[in-house]
């Protein structure tokens, strides 16, 4: 979610420089020489692994036999896509994965807009601070992690389970259960990233003019009514803004967590198409065919991100690149 | 400490601030608490672990067995090492490379600067599959490399746009008095732009310790020798995978004061580092999110 501003020279410097004194091509190289050296390493980065990758994306389009390279594995056109199509794991890793972001949405998206309004009314500095390093700490642990703690706390032998059974109370079957996973990966999703998703809305929160919640205060608004018709309304952009951007992101529900947990409860309930694309390419050895599922999926998520930014832009918002 | 409320405020009712302080130890507890059990688990005795069933709150006999078991050379201690200089070499590569093209895309009319700034912001839109990056690794001869855990992941285009934006914000005279005083570009990189931007450079650098640390599905498709594996590919295997650490050498703690051990190691790092770079953080998260 950058906001990226383009840099053109002011009117007034490039009347300044006229054009026909504009070094040359060679000129500008050998004036600009060690910045070129320095840029260099990042430069040849992107290429190889950012454009050396979408020209992967070849492998769609062929029977990929990691013996023979790919030069000389057959060309096959939209086989693979052909076959995606009439595929039914395929489309039930798009169902999966449709109906995971879907929860994300409904039940992660609100979380830290509720973080950040509890966190914003705190008026002693010491709790609000603690409180902040404590939730944001789990994003910078890993999904293995996470995982391995839901389990201490939610498995089989797990803590809640121990205090279950000292209560007296049957035994609650969330771990490696097919019917509870898509609740659990957004619990787990909420855990590790609710408190870090608090700051942007934070800082908007501290954007909002202190005048407004006095004129509101004086003409009798309760919290509710000040929360209703101050805060929120000051906070819009921000929120519509995110909540865009989410959906341009829509079919990114994450990987990690899904690959890790996936065997656990099985395909049917636990792929989407980032495992999808896993297994089918390093399980199943079906490059060719993984990599179309992957390529489709990137250019669904294009065209989700450029529909997103057309929305905000129409909005008045700022979008993630701009017009 | 006595919170003030603003005048136009008032103090809210008491109903109302217990229950703000009920939620606020109820998020708090929800976090630490795990985290609690797993380093109380990880210092239990055996006898403690097995009689409460596999876990404890509160560890009546402490012992630092599993801890010298797992550090003991075996697969762990092992994978310790390779995350460690996995994230101290690709931390510092990560930076360099960073710094260098920020500072040079920062800079207005350098040679070829917007084309590839835009090359970049694409990557943004189209990021690289994971099997056509996984060909790209195979080729450029990565395969069983540590440097496959790094050079793919050489640059983050979100720190690099913070950086970009931070240089950018660096006022123009004092790169051009440097200039004057005979500055080159390195030097002036050097002795102004990056002294200036120590706070923020705190930051990426934290970004990319804590991507480089907890990276581990990588491992798993791009190294076949497991002995190179880091401490998340390994936590996966042994913990979250349930394979047994015992095959390892003779074990004679509780497995899971091993696994929480584990898990504590994998943790630690990150702890460690948290507070003394969280004074910063939130300022770089938002000088790259709300940039207008």
């Amino acid at each position: 979610m950058c906001a990226v501003e383009s840099r053109r020279p002011s009117r007034e410097l490039r009347q300044k420089v006229p054009r026909a004194r504009e070094p040359g091509h060679r000129r500008r190289i050998r004036r600009d020489r060690v910045l070129l050296v320095v840029m260099a390493p990042g430069v040849l980065y992107f290429l190889i692994f950012h454009y050396g990758a979408l020209f992967g994306n070849v492998l769609a389009f062929v029977d990929y036999v990691p013996f023979l390279g790919l030069a000389d594995s057959a060309w096959v056109g939209l086989v693979n896509f052909e076959q995606m199509l009439g595929d039914p794991q395929f489309w039930n890793a798009v169902a999966n994965t449709i109906l995971i972001a879907g929860l994300q949405l409904v039940f992660f998206f609100p979380a830290p807009l509720a973080l950040a309004l509890l966190l914003h009314s705190l008026v002693g500095t010491t709790v609000k601070r603690f409180v902040q390093s404590v939730v944001y700490l789990p994003h910078f642990l890993s999904w293995v992690i996470v995982v391995a703690l839901f389990q201490h706390m939610l498995g089989g032998a797990g803590v809640v389970n121990g205090w279950m059974g000292e209560l007296g109370l049957g035994a609650i079957h969330v771990i490696g259960n097919p019917d509870a996973y898509k609740p659990l990966v957004v619990a787990q999703l909420i855990w590790k990233e609710c408190g870090w998703a608090t700051i942007i809305f934070l800082a908007a929160l501290s954007q909002v003019d202190d005048q407004q919640y006095e004129a509101a205060a004086l003409d009798g608004a309760g919290w509710w009514r000040r929360l209703w018709h101050v805060t929120l309304p000051g906070i819009r952009p921000v929120i519509v803004l995110l909540l865009i951007l989410r959906l341009g992101e829509f079919l990114e529900v994450g990987f990690e967590q899904f690959f890790l947990q996936r065997q656990a409860v099985g395909p049917e309930a636990g792929e989407v198409l980032d495992t999808f694309v896993y297994f089918t390419g390093f399980a199943n050895g079906e490059f060719g065919y993984a990599a179309a599922a992957g390529l489709f999926k990137g250019l669904i998520g294009v065209a989700l991100v450029y529909t997103a930014n057309r929305v905000a832009h129409r909005l008045g918002e700022q979008g993630v690149y701009r017009r | 400490m006595r919170a003030t409320y603003p005048a136009w405020q008032g103090k809210p009712g008491p109903g109302l601030r217990l229950a703000k302080a009920v939620a606020l130890v109820v998020i708090v507890l929800l976090v630490l608490f795990p985290l609690w059990t797993v380093v109380a688990t990880s210092l239990a005795s055996p006898q403690d672990v097995i009689a409460n069933g596999g876990w404890v709150v509160w560890p009546e006999r402490f012992t630092l067995g599993a801890y010298a078991e797992i550090l003991d050379g075996g697969v762990v201690t092992r994978a310790l090492l390779v995350s460690g200089g996995v994230t101290v070499i690709g931390t510092a590569l990560s930076l360099v490379c960073t710094v260098g093209l920020a500072y040079a895309l920062s800079r207005p009319h350098v040679y070829g600067g917007r084309p590839m700034l835009l090359l970049i912001l694409f990557t943004f839109l189209f990021p690289p599959g994971m099997i056509p990056l996984f060909l790209v690794v195979r080729t450029t001869g990565l395969f069983d490399s540590y440097a496959a855990l790094v050079l793919p992941f050489l640059i983050n285009v979100f720190n690099l746009i913070v950086l970009r934006g931070f240089f950018q914000s660096i006022p123009a005279e004092l790169l051009e008095a440097a200039r004057i005083d005979g500055a080159g570009e390195l030097t002036t990189l050097w002795r102004i732009v990056l002294p200036l931007s120590k706070a923020v450079l705190a930051v990426v650098s934290l970004f990319y310790a804590v991507a480089y640390w907890n990276r581990f599905f990588e491992a798993i498709i791009y190294f076949n020798d497991q002995t190179k594996w880091p401490i998340g590919t390994v936590l996966r295997q042994y913990v979250t995978g349930g394979a047994d650490l015992s095959g390892d050498s003779t074990v004679t703690s509780a497995p899971q004061s091993t696994q929480m051990a584990v898990v504590v190691l994998a943790v630690a790092p990150i702890v460690c580092i948290y507070p003394l770079l969280q004074r910063y953080f939130v300022k770089g998260v938002l000088t790259g999110a709300v940039k207008a």
